[in-house]
């Protein structure tokens, strides 16, 4: 193929979709055991939760924390050794991201394989930001005592539940438009299995 | 700045007619992808522990493998957060699995808490014998597999004074709790001999009504609720797990906090 190359490395391609099933299990889990005690007015539909009920429920949670936790740390020091956070993510300036949040607006923002432009750098650093806080926000109510420290960090055990769930909200918000955008721009999907794709022509 | 390029001959046109059935291929895999991957979560979401197929075994060891890293992560010296009497709540949830009128009525004069298995002193103990033992007391949270969490207060006698009080062989592994309500639980050793953790009697200083599990309930401020059984009518000590009414069905078993 010309100007094909590998546009996301095997790490990363292992990385995304171990994630991905990490987290579709713990959203939906979490949300059954935010059921059973809703700390909001409303509850989760049935359909959407995973475990059937509550015990089964923390046993997706208590189990699939350790594939995301654990591929989290792998994504994270592969993404810090490797430069590959350094080359895709920075330089990231609050400048370009206001202006090219404008443009995706507009929706004139080209997609390019290959390069982010800098509302998809913000959008990337920002849910791994979310990442580490809805896990530690997580220990913090799994281990409210031995991890006291961390509990009082959020505010509480009862505060925690509330930055686990804001946590837990923005990443849904963020796979919700994730998941748009690769419906609006469906050649990116094929590469995050592959890995090769076409490298667009940089724009002057 | 527009990276260096090779000088392009005019690219050959690309027809779709000569690469339909490529992207029919695709197209059918991607489709053939993603049902499955949608089949397969409609049949995760059937796993709840409950039918013994293959994902709830893997459940059930994960909950195992829990087990394992919680006892490693428990110190014996890390106590709960204690709390001032006006942060107690009031007032205090009832919460059992059955609703509140039918939590057994027991007769104090009557009441005897059995002791059974590696014990060197099995006679049964009545209300006033443990209130002659020394007591404890404390302000802390009771926090519920559910999420809720309440702040109550508990005074009782320290299991660890208890069990040395029976001699009971505290190298075994477990202490196992028989309740008047058809409840069972265990806790492990270190647990059992956590300093916080206790037979407790009173409830804000009176004794404990009927609906918090009078005449005696095992208040364990480094486990989650579901480990503080109620109206206990036997303690027995074991190397094997006794488990417990909700541990059989599912909750993870060690459920520290």
């Amino acid at each position: 193929m010309p100007n094909s190359a590998v546009l996301h490395p095997l790490a990363v391609r292992i990385a995304h979709w171990l994630n991905a099933f990490a987290i579709v299990c713990m959203l939906m889990s979490g949300w059954a055991i935010y059921n059973a005690s809703p700390i909001f007015g409303f509850r989760f539909p049935v359909w959407a939760t995973l475990g059937g009920w509550l015990g089964g429920a923390i046993a997706w949670h208590f189990a699939a924390m350790w594939l995301l936790m654990a591929n989290g740390l792998f994504y994270l020091l592969y993404g810090v050794l490797s430069g590959h956070f350094r080359r895709h993510f920075l330089p990231l300036h609050v400048r370009d991201v206001l202006l090219d949040a404008v443009q995706a607006l507009r929706l004139r923002l080209p997609h390019q394989a290959g390069s982010y432009n800098a509302v998809q750098k913000f959008l990337y650093c920002g849910v791994i930001a979310l990442g580490v806080l809805v896990v530690l926000s997580g220990l913090s109510l799994w281990k409210p005592v031995q991890l006291e420290f961390l509990s009082n960090l959020f505010g509480g055990f009862d505060f925690a539940r509330k930055v686990h769930f804001a946590a837990m909200a923005g990443i849904a918000t963020f796979v919700v438009v994730h998941l748009l955008l690769v419906a609006l721009v469906p050649k990116t999907l094929l590469p995050m299995i592959t890995g090769l794709g076409r490298k667009s022509k940089s724009v002057t | 700045m527009s990276e260096p390029e090779q000088p392009s001959r005019k690219p050959e046109k690309i027809r779709l007619a000569d690469h339909r059935t490529a992207l029919m291929k695709v197209e059918r895999r991607l489709l053939l992808r993603s049902s499955l991957s949608l089949g397969a979560l409609s049949l995760l979401a059937g796993c709840d522990l409950q039918d013994n197929d293959k994902v709830d075994r893997v459940l059930w060891a994960m909950s195992r493998w829990n087990d394992r890293v919680q006892a490693v992560l428990f110190r014996a010296s890390k106590l709960a957060p204690t709390y001032a009497a006006s942060q107690i709540t009031d007032p205090f949830p009832f919460n059992a699995f059955y609703d509140e009128f039918n939590a057994p009525d027991i007769d104090g004069a009557d009441w005897r808490l059995e002791v059974a298995g590696l014990v060197r002193d099995k006679q049964p103990w009545t209300l006033a014998r443990l209130r002659s033992l020394p007591q404890a007391d404390q302000i802390t949270r009771h926090i519920c597999i559910e999420g809720w969490s309440a702040i109550g207060q508990w005074s009782g006698v320290p299991l660890k004074t208890f069990l040395q009080a029976i001699g009971a062989d505290t190298s075994a592994k477990y202490v196992g709790f028989k309740c008047a309500d058809r409840y069972y639980s265990s806790l492990d050793m270190p647990s059992a001999l956590h300093p916080q953790t206790i037979l407790a009697l009173d409830f804000r200083k009176q004794p404990l009504p009927t609906s918090f599990g009078f005449p005696l309930k095992v208040r364990v401020p480094t486990k989650l609720g579901f480990k503080n059984p109620k109206h206990v009518v036997a303690l027995y000590v074991s190397n094997d797990n006794p488990g417990g009414y909700w541990e059989d069905q599912g909750y993870n078993w060690f459920s520290g906090i």
